[in-house]
């Protein structure tokens, strides 16, 4: 029998904590103390962090406490604990990539999602495992070793956020950050049975996340309710100097509609991820995808199916993209300004010794895929062609908003899986992330909401897709199947 | 995928890539990439399937060009805080081997 530690909101969900502290019923102290002896007792079985931030966060929580006392405003995340995927630059905290080529480094400045939280009296708790460079889906990539589903430790968590879903799921905090570049968020959220949010590309600063694809990459929250993840997403959200890719508008309300229900909204099943197009996708995943529909449609939405058709050629065009932005962003890594530095007779005998030990072999894998994309003779029949179906995925997109509101579909293929089960091939690892690349390569904002469990009793996430800066009807919608799951639980007792 | 079929992608040019890519690989590491990347390879190829004549790329999702701001001083990050991250630094630098020499 598989172990299972799972306890999300094991201490209450972020708005909870936030108004009971706010409120002087319980302090952050208190508050970060529950959190971290609950890591203390479970994190050997599921390594959710590559570093744990216990003084840091103890000091920071005792600050809460000292504003709420002189009769401040403490903020809409007062005492709330957060953990930060390893990709997010923490000032004075090591901050890894899960890479041995970064190991130790300490950057020396914060990044602005995480800036947002603390000003709000969100305390960090620790840096969370991913897939090197957030490279995968299983967050078995890691230099540090994998992290375990909370649900079942002999799977996977999914990737390459692993560690913010792992960390949410088992109740190590209410909420974390991860980024999502072709599914690093909603995949594993959908394998955690967490809330995990891709929002529209530039909603969200990326100032102080460590490049991957950068016109691809977004960061976005894992929590236990809807709820939660529109708190998140307001206080991370809105334009940002330092980033001057983020889109130039504050952030989008996106707690407004929450209680609105579904009454009227038009609803898309994707038609090429509801079964017979795309392959793959297992039965148990495409009948929780039906009842979530069903769920909509019992309250009061429309729902039809609608066809994306480029969306099948998302898969070829993202592994067009995404390493070669990479292997551009990661030129970077060289062993002259920090992190690992191997020995070379002269300097571009080092840069390569360093980058040669540095790298594990998938992120050596997109580097390479990334130089052969863009190098002469093959950038136009590679990589430029993966950019042009990216128009043609979005215009695809914009034409299936002109008929629905939302779209619908799975979010994983499937389940958690066995760890070591994909690890052998990497293009059966990179399908995991058929139904989720598609949103990256268009921009448009996308989330995974729990939506009930598979033959094997682990999570299913459904995948709520919408128009670009469409954040408040994906919330809305996304919320509604909260509150059907909710009402099924309690009409058959609970589960 | 026949067996017969013509391999996408040459072990030479793994080989060659990995040296533009600053990457020294094992005789087995260009063994196992030649196969793993052309299978990724191959899977582009479906890219042809599409009739793309005419439509335009897509960079970035937003499309924002040439965002500026106001030519102003403002705070950077710490020099002593950036340096002592480094490898090696030698009077407010950072120190690498020598660009010329052995092996150059």
């Amino acid at each position: 029998m598989s172990e299972n530690v799972a306890h999300p909101a094991a201490f209450g969900d972020a708005a909870a904590i936030a108004s009971s502290v706010a409120a002087g019923e319980r302090t952050a102290s208190a508050v970060v103390d529950e959190h971290l002896a609950r890591i203390d007792e479970h994190e050997d079985a599921v390594h959710a962090f590559n570093t744990l931030m216990a003084d840091e966060a103890r000091a920071a929580a005792a600050a809460v406490d000292e504003r709420i006392a002189a009769g401040e405003t403490p903020g809409r995340l007062a005492g709330v604990p957060v953990a930060l995927k390893d990709n997010m630059c923490t000032r004075g905290v090591a901050t890894t990539c899960s890479s041995k080529i970064l190991e130790g480094w300490k950057p020396p400045y914060t990044a602005t999602v995480i800036d947002r939280l603390v000003a709000e009296g969100a305390i960090p708790v620790g840096k969370t495992n991913l897939d090197e460079f957030a490279m995968g889906s299983s967050t078995e990539n890691s230099a540090f070793g994998a992290t375990k589903n909370p649900y079942d430790l002999d799977k996977v968590p999914g990737g390459s956020s692993g560690g913010s879903a792992a960390a949410v799921a088992a109740g190590f905090a209410p909420v974390s950050l991860g980024s999502d570049t072709g599914g690093s968020i909603r995949q594993p959220a959908s394998l955690c049975g967490v809330v995990g949010v891709k929002p529209t590309y530039g909603a969200v600063s990326r100032y102080g996340l460590i490049a991957f694809a950068s016109s691809l990459d977004q960061i976005g929250p894992f929590t236990t309710s809807v709820a939660d993840a529109a708190l998140m997403y307001e206080v991370i959200a809105g334009d940002d100097p330092m980033d001057s890719t983020a889109a130039p508008q504050p952030a989008l309300p996106v707690s407004s509609k929450l209680g609105a229900g579904v009454d009227g909204l038009r609803v898309g099943i994707i038609t090429e991820m509801a079964g017979d197009v795309i392959e793959g996708i297992s039965a148990d995943v495409l009948a929780r995808l039906r009842a979530a529909a069903d769920a909509l449609a019992a309250a009061g939405a429309t729902v039809d199916e609608v066809s994306v058709p480029s969306t099948v050629y998302g898969l070829p065009a993202y592994y067009m993209v995404a390493p070669a932005e990479a292997s551009s962003n990661l030129a970077r890594f060289d062993g002259v300004r920090y992190g690992l530095r191997a020995d070379g007779t002269n300097t571009a005998a080092m840069n390569t010794a360093s980058r040669t030990a540095g790298f594990g072999a998938e992120v050596k894998r997109r580097i390479m895929l990334g130089t052969y994309a863009l190098s002469a003779g093959y950038r136009d029949a590679f990589y430029g062609k993966a950019q042009q179906i990216r128009t043609r995925i979005t215009e695809d997109f914009d034409r299936a908003y002109e008929s629905f509101d939302v779209l619908l579909s799975p979010a994983s293929p499937s389940t958690a899986f066995a760890l070591g089960d994909k690890t052998a091939d990497p293009l059966t690892m990179y399908l995991n992330d058929v139904c989720t690349i598609p949103s990256n390569l268009s921009g448009h904002p996308a989330m995974s909401v729990p939506f009930g469990v598979g033959d094997d009793g682990l999570p299913i996430g459904v995948q709520v897709l919408a128009p670009m800066m469409g954040e408040v009807v994906m919330f809305q919608v996304a919320a509604a199947l909260e509150q059907a799951m909710a009402s099924d639980a309690a009409s058959v007792g609970g589960a | 995928m026949a067996d017969t079929d013509p391999q996408p992608l040459s072990r030479d040019e793994v080989a060659h890539v990995a040296k533009l890519a600053l990457l020294d690989l094992t005789d087995e590491e260009i063994d196992l990439f030649t196969v793993q990347l052309g299978s990724v390879i191959e899977t582009a190829h479906d890219m042809n399937n599409l009739d793309l004549e005419g439509v335009e790329a897509t960079h970035h999702p937003l499309g924002l060009t040439n965002v500026t701001r106001d030519d102003v001083v403002r705070p950077s990050v710490d020099r002593d805080e950036v340096l002592s991250q480094a490898p090696e630094v030698e009077e407010d630098r950072f120190k690498v081997p020598p660009a010329l020499g052995e092996d150059s």
